[in-house]
C-alpha cells in the first residue's frame, strides 16, 4: 500500500438501451488532485460519475478505485426529510458504527464550521433554505472524512454568492487534508477556478475531447486569471463545438494552448482532427 | 421510548387545540337535542337520556363485557388485517408487476359490500367469533394493503442511491430510509382501517353473534328501546373518538413531525 490511492477510468463506455451515452472515456484522479468534468447538459457527465461511485453497473471498460472512503454530493441535497440536519450530517458516521455522542459532537462542529447555526442543526430539512440544505449535504459528505469526493454539480441551484462561499469552504477543507476530487459542472469558470485538470466532454456520444492542466495553485487564482483562462478555453474549437457555440475563425486550438499557467491538450478524436487541421 | 415521552409532553397542547373539535361536537349534540324535541322521545330520545342509559348500563356491569367482546373482535380482525395488509402491500409495492396485478383484486375487495362477506362468513364460520373477525379482516385488508403498496411504490430512488454511496448497512437502509417513508403512508391507512373495523364489527355482531355491542343493539331494537340503542351507539362512537383522537392522532403527529411546516 505504498502507492497513493487513485481512481482510474479506462475505456469506459455506457449505453441506455440503444442510446450510447459514453464512449471510450479515460481519466485519472490522484489523491490531492481536483479534476473537473465540464460539458453541456446531457453529455453523460452524471452517468460517468455514477459509474465511478458504483451506482450504475459498469458494462464496458475498467474502473479501478482504490480510495477507501469515497463521498458523494448530488445535484439535489438528497437529505432524509425525517431526520434533523444534525442526524443527516452524521448519517455516514452512524453507518460506520460510531457511537451517538461522538458522531453528534463531530457533526455539530462540522456543521458550525460550514456556517450552520446551532438551531439550524436541530431543524428538519424542509425548514431550511436551499443554501442551508446544501451546507448540510456538504457537511454530510465531509463528515466521513472522505479520501475521494465525487461532486455532481452540487451547488448549481444556488446563487453565485452562495456558490462561491461554499466552494471556498470546500477549498479550505481540501487544503487541510489531501483528497482526490472529481467534480462535474457545466460552468467553465467554476472548473477553472477550482481544479487542477479540466476535462471537456462533448455530447452524443459522451467523450472527453480536451484536457487542460492548470499549474497555478487554486488558492492563488484571482478573478483575472480565471477570466482569461476561461476565455482561452472558450477559444478552443472543440470546446466551442461541444457547447454548441459558433466557431471562431481567427483562433485555433494550438494557439490557445500556449498561454501562461495552463496548458490545453487536444485528445485524439479521429472524427474531428481532419476538419480542425483544415481550419488552422 | 422517546415517542411515548413526546406523546405525553405534547398531549396538553394538543388537548387545548381540541376546543374547536369539542365545540363542533357540542353543536352536533344540540342538533340531536332539537331533533328529539321535534320528533318526540320515542323516535329519538334526547342525548341526556341516552347518556344516562349508558351510564346505567356501565354501572350495573352489563356494558363492560359486551364492549370488551366487541373490542376483542374488532381489534383481532384489525390486527390481522394490519399485519397481512402491510406485509403483502409492501411486497406488492416492491414489484411493478405485482402492484399492477393486485390493483383489480383490491378494487374487487373494496367494492364487495361487507354485508356480502358477512353472509359468506356466517356460512363458513357459524355464530362464533370467527364471523365478525373475518368480516372485519376482509373489510380492513384492502385499505391497509393499498396504503402499504403506495408507500413502497413511492420510495425515492435518489435517497436509495444516497444510502448506497454513504454505505448504509442493510438494517439502516430499512430503519432510516425505507421505514419512515412507508410509515407515513401506512399510518393514515391504519387509522382509516381502525374506523372501518369498528363499524363493521357492530354490523357483524348484530346479525351473527349472541354477545357484543351488535347483539345488544339487536336486543334493544326488538324491545323498541331507542334510548338503549342510542346509548350503545354513543358508547361505540365515543370509544372510537377516544382511541383516534387521544392515541392515534397525537402519535401520528409525532411520527410525522418532519412533514409539518412549523
Amino acid at each position: 500500500m505504498n502507492t497513493p490511492p487513485r481512481l482510474s477510468v479506462r475505456g469506459v463506455g455506457h449505453a441506455f438501451a440503444l442510446h450510447t451515452v459514453l464512449e471510450n472515456v479515460d481519466l485519472d484522479v490522484a489523491t490531492g488532485e481536483v479534476v473537473a468534468l465540464v460539458g453541456p447538459s446531457g453529455c453523460g457527465k452524471t452517468t460517468l460519475l455514477h459509474l465511478c461511485a458504483g451506482l450504475t453497473t459498469l458494462r464496458t471498460g475498467r474502473i479501478d478505485n482504490d480510495f477507501a472512503r469515497p463521498a458523494c454530493m448530488f445535484q439535489q441535497p438528497r437529505l432524509l426529510p425525517w431526520k434533523s440536519a444534525l442526524d443527516n450530517i452524521s448519517l455516514g458516521l452512524k453507518a460506520a458504527g460510531m457511537p451517538r455522542a461522538e458522531r453528534d459532537r463531530r457533526a455539530r462542529s462540522l456543521g458550525l464550521q460550514l456556517g450552520l447555526a446551532h438551531d439550524d442543526l436541530d431543524k428538519f430539512p424542509h425548514q431550511l433554505s436551499g443554501g442551508m440544505q446544501s451546507r448540510v449535504a456538504l457537511a454530510r459528505a465531509l463528515a466521513i472524512d472522505p479520501d475521494l469526493l465525487l461532486l455532481d454539480e452540487p451547488f448549481s441551484a444556488l446563487d453565485i454568492g452562495l456558490k462561491t462561499e461554499l466552494y471556498a469552504l470546500l477549498l479550505r477543507h481540501l487544503e487541510a487534508r489531501s483528497l482526490g476530487v472529481l467534480m462535474i459542472t457545466h460552468d467553465l469558470m467554476e472548473a477553472v477556478r477550482l481544479s487542477d485538470t479540466v476535462l471537456v466532454m462533448a455530447p452524443t456520444p459522451g467523450r472527453i475531447v480536451r484536457r487542460m492542466h492548470i499549474a497555478h495553485p487554486a488558492a492563488q487564482r484571482d478573478d483575472a486569471f480565471v477570466y482569461s483562462t476561461t476565455a482561452r478555453l472558450l477559444q478552443d474549437a472543440a470546446v466551442r463545438e461541444s457547447f454548441g457555440l459558433a466557431a471562431v475563425e481567427a483562433t485555433c486550438s494550438r494557439d490557445a494552448g500556449t498561454a501562461v499557467g495552463a496548458e490545453i491538450i487536444a485528445l485524439d478524436d479521429p472524427a474531428r482532427t481532419p476538419r480542425r487541421s483544415h481550419r488552422c | 421510548m422517546t415517542l411515548v415521552r413526546n406523546w405525553l409532553a405534547s398531549l396538553p397542547a394538543y388537548l387545548w387545540s381540541g376546543w374547536g373539535a369539542i365545540a363542533s361536537l357540542l353543536l352536533f349534540l344540540a342538533a340531536w337535542e332539537w331533533a328529539s324535541v321535534h320528533y318526540g322521545a320515542l323516535i329519538l330520545p334526547d342525548p341526556r337520556t341516552a347518556f344516562a342509559t349508558l351510564a346505567g348500563l356501565l354501572a350495573d356491569g352489563s356494558a363492560g363485557p359486551e364492549l370488551a367482546a366487541t373490542a376483542r373482535r374488532a381489534l383481532t380482525g384489525f390486527g390481522l388485517a394490519l399485519v397481512a395488509g402491510s406485509l403483502l402491500g409492501l411486497a406488492a409495492g416492491v414489484s411493478m408487476t405485482a402492484s399492477m396485478m393486485s390493483r383489480p383484486i383490491v378494487t374487487v375487495l373494496i367494492g364487495t359490500p361487507p354485508i356480502a362477506w358477512l353472509v359468506l362468513a356466517l356460512l363458513w364460520f357459524g355464530a362464533g367469533d370467527g364471523t365478525p373477525v373475518f368480516t372485519v379482516f376482509v373489510a380492513c385488508l384492502p385499505v391497509v394493503f393499498v396504503g402499504a403498496m403506495q408507500g413502497a411504490r413511492t420510495l425515492d430512488g435518489q435517497l436509495r442511491d444516497m444510502a448506497r454511496v454513504f454505505r448504509l448497512p442493510p438494517w439502516m437502509r430499512f430503519t432510516d430510509v425505507v421505514l419512515p417513508h412507508v410509515v407515513s403512508y401506512l399510518f393514515p391507512a391504519w387509522i382509516t382501517a381502525l374506523g372501518i373495523s369498528w363499524k363493521v364489527v357492530v354490523m357483524a355482531e348484530l346479525l351473527a353473534s349472541s354477545d357484543g355491542v351488535g347483539a345488544a343493539l339487536a336486543v334493544s331494537r326488538s324491545h323498541l328501546d331507542t334510548a338503549a340503542t342510542l346509548a350503545w351507539i354513543s358508547a361505540v362512537v365515543g370509544l372510537l373518538l377516544a382511541v383516534e383522537y387521544l392515541l392515534l392522532e397525537p402519535l401520528k403527529r409525532e411520527v410525522e413531525r418532519w412533514r409539518v411546516a412549523t
